[in-house]
């Protein structure tokens, strides 16, 4: 394994690890991970270092739903001036092209029900490439970006010798 | 009346690891780094073969050998891990853990009076398994200058006329150490010419951080006179499933499935069945659990430089093993007191054997959170002294 990809795996886990620690646990020279992560973040391999919040723990309302889009491809530029035109949006956090029933998948946060819907009647659905919406709602998130938010690790090995 | 107990069992010591223990569990907010099992939970798709034997009701014994299947499967591991070729029907059999191939293979091989080796410090079971089989356990002290690592000479120092078995415990509990391929190719020169046989027990095998294991079955010779064992447990995080296994000559491990037979049966079913998938599918659950380890191995072993207590580098298991005597305490004294004053909890290395005096092990089966937060008091803690 690559000390490259045995980094990225580690910070893609705990983006909090220090250089310091990286450099330990990898047993690499820190200058070193110090330029391996700058060299990764201007080639945007790195994009950002976010914190994974569950929302639903909050007194906070967030609402996520995933829309199924269906657009007419323009020619010579193909899906992406259309996706540009949804993922400009900030309350899109999303968007994929995807393979199958349907071209692109949305996601999308908004504080309630009405307003995803109302981006969706008004914003999406109005572009003139877009064919058809299906919008489906979240209700629960079991496992986000393979974490469970479920339940918490506990330590449940009992006592034993040798 | 008559004591209810007999002699040779009441003279056993029980392990030295309990006793400590079970003060941990009456101290409130304790942070233990004592445990020698994996942290992590059996991959999911282990468990999940293991919960569909059960809902396709293979609820029965399996053969006493265990399941050909599994057999098959550990065969066919050894010849891509070692290059050995094992007969899955003759040559391997299924046992409850390592720890009974390592009964079994004591009790199979020794009459009463025959010498057996153990390195020590190591794992507590092979002495206590060698009293009960009417053996001699003869101690060699391992030594750090050695990097903990056995030498031709310390068997030489030892062997004698009634020296039938060598326990060969690499990767090591509780000190990490290894065997390399030229370490082993001495000590199988002494076996040959001794005409001794080798108990290898190799449960932390797939957990070396320098290259690959070496088993001794890989060097000539050797297959024909060592009782391999090797289990799911480390591995694959399958401590609860109790599944291990041995493979050695058909004339050996005839007589140790005999003894199973009698004693055990066989070894759990549905645990076959979820190791077959072990096998078959876990590689690289192995490995992103060895990286996991090896990163919070390389942080402790920073972490002791820095706090000025350097110890030896282990390359294997998921154990350091510092030395603590410039601290002018016994090893007991040293962990009782860090349980005591900051609530940490590490093992003394005087539960492995006498010779583990001065040293204190220490597990890194453990979230590095949990290391670095216990690694605080270790620090607070020698600051003092």
């Amino acid at each position: 394994m690559s000390t490259r990809e045995e980094l990225l795996n580690l910070i893609e886990k705990n983006s909090r690890i220090g250089v310091h620690d990286l450099s330990v646990m990898l047993g690499a020279d820190e200058l070193l991970v110090a330029n391996e992560l700058k060299a990764l973040e201007e080639q945007g391999v790195i994009c950002g270092y976010h914190t994974m919040i569950d929302w639903s723990k909050t007194s906070i309302e967030k609402v996520n739903a995933l829309i199924e889009v269906k657009v007419t491809p323009q020619r010579g530029l193909g899906f992406d001036s259309i996706a540009e035109r949804i993922y400009k949006y900030p309350e899109v956090t999303s968007v994929y092209l995807m393979s199958g029933g349907f071209d692109l998948m949305v996601i999308l946060e908004g504080k309630t029900l009405q307003e995803v819907a109302g981006f969706v009647s008004n914003k999406l659905s109005t572009l003139d490439t877009v064919l058809s919406t299906a919008t489906h709602f979240i209700l629960k998130k079991y496992k986000d970006h393979g974490t469970i938010l479920t339940k918490q690790y506990e330590d449940t090995r009992e006592i034993v010798s040798p | 009346m008559r004591s209810p107990i007999g002699k040779k069992v009441v003279d056993i010591k029980p392990s030295g690891i309990r006793k400590f223990f079970d003060i941990v569990l009456e101290t409130e907010g304790a942070i233990s780094l004592g445990v020698g099992e994996p942290d992590f939970d059996t991959p999911w798709h282990i468990r999940d073969e293991g919960i569909y034997s059960l809902e396709k009701g293979r609820t029965f014994y399996t053969s006493n050998s265990g399941l050909k299947e599994l057999r098959t499967e550990v065969s066919e591991y050894i010849k891509r891990s070692q290059g050995v070729s094992y007969d899955p029907i003759k040559e391997v059999f299924i046992t409850v853990g390592g720890s009974e191939a390592i009964d079994l293979a004591l009790r199979a091989m020794v009459d009463p009076g025959d010498e057996v080796l153990i390195p020590q410090p190591s794992y507590v079971s092979y002495e206590p398994c060698a009293i009960l089989a009417d053996a001699v356990p003869v101690i060699i002290e391992l030594k750090e200058e050695n990097q903990f690592r056995l030498t031709a000479e310390e068997i030489l120092e030892k062997v004698t006329d009634k020296t039938k078995i060598l326990v060969l415990p690499f990767p090591n509990n509780p000190t990490g150490a290894i065997m390399e391929k030229s370490d082993l190719e001495q000590i199988a020169k002494v076996v040959l010419e001794k005409d001794l046989y080798v108990i290898s027990d190799e449960i932390y095998g797939e957990l070396t951080y320098s290259g690959k294991h070496v088993s001794i079955v890989s060097v000539p010779g050797m297959k024909e006179r060592t009782i391999l064992i090797n289990g799911f447990s480390k591995a694959y995080a399958m401590t609860g499933w109790r599944l291990g296994y041995a493979c050695g000559p058909e004339e050996i491990m005839a007589q140790m499935v005999k003894i199973h037979q009698f004693a055990i049966m066989c070894a759990p079913t549905t645990s076959q069945y979820a190791a077959v998938e072990a096998l078959r599918n876990g590689d690289e659950d192995v490995r992103k659990m060895r990286e996991q380890y090896n990163h919070r191995r390389r942080y402790l072993l920073s972490e002791f430089e820095r706090i000025g207590l350097p110890c030896f580098e282990p390359f294997g298991a998921f154990y350091v093993f510092p030395c603590i005597r410039k601290f002018g305490m016994s090893s007991d004294e040293f962990c009782t007191r860090l349980l005591k004053e900051e609530k940490l909890a590490v093992v003394p290395g005087t539960a492995f054997g006498d010779c583990g005096e001065g040293y204190i092990r220490i597990s890194y089966a453990y979230s590095l959170e949990n290391l670095k937060a216990a690694m605080e008091r270790f620090e607070r803690f020698i600051s003092r002294l």
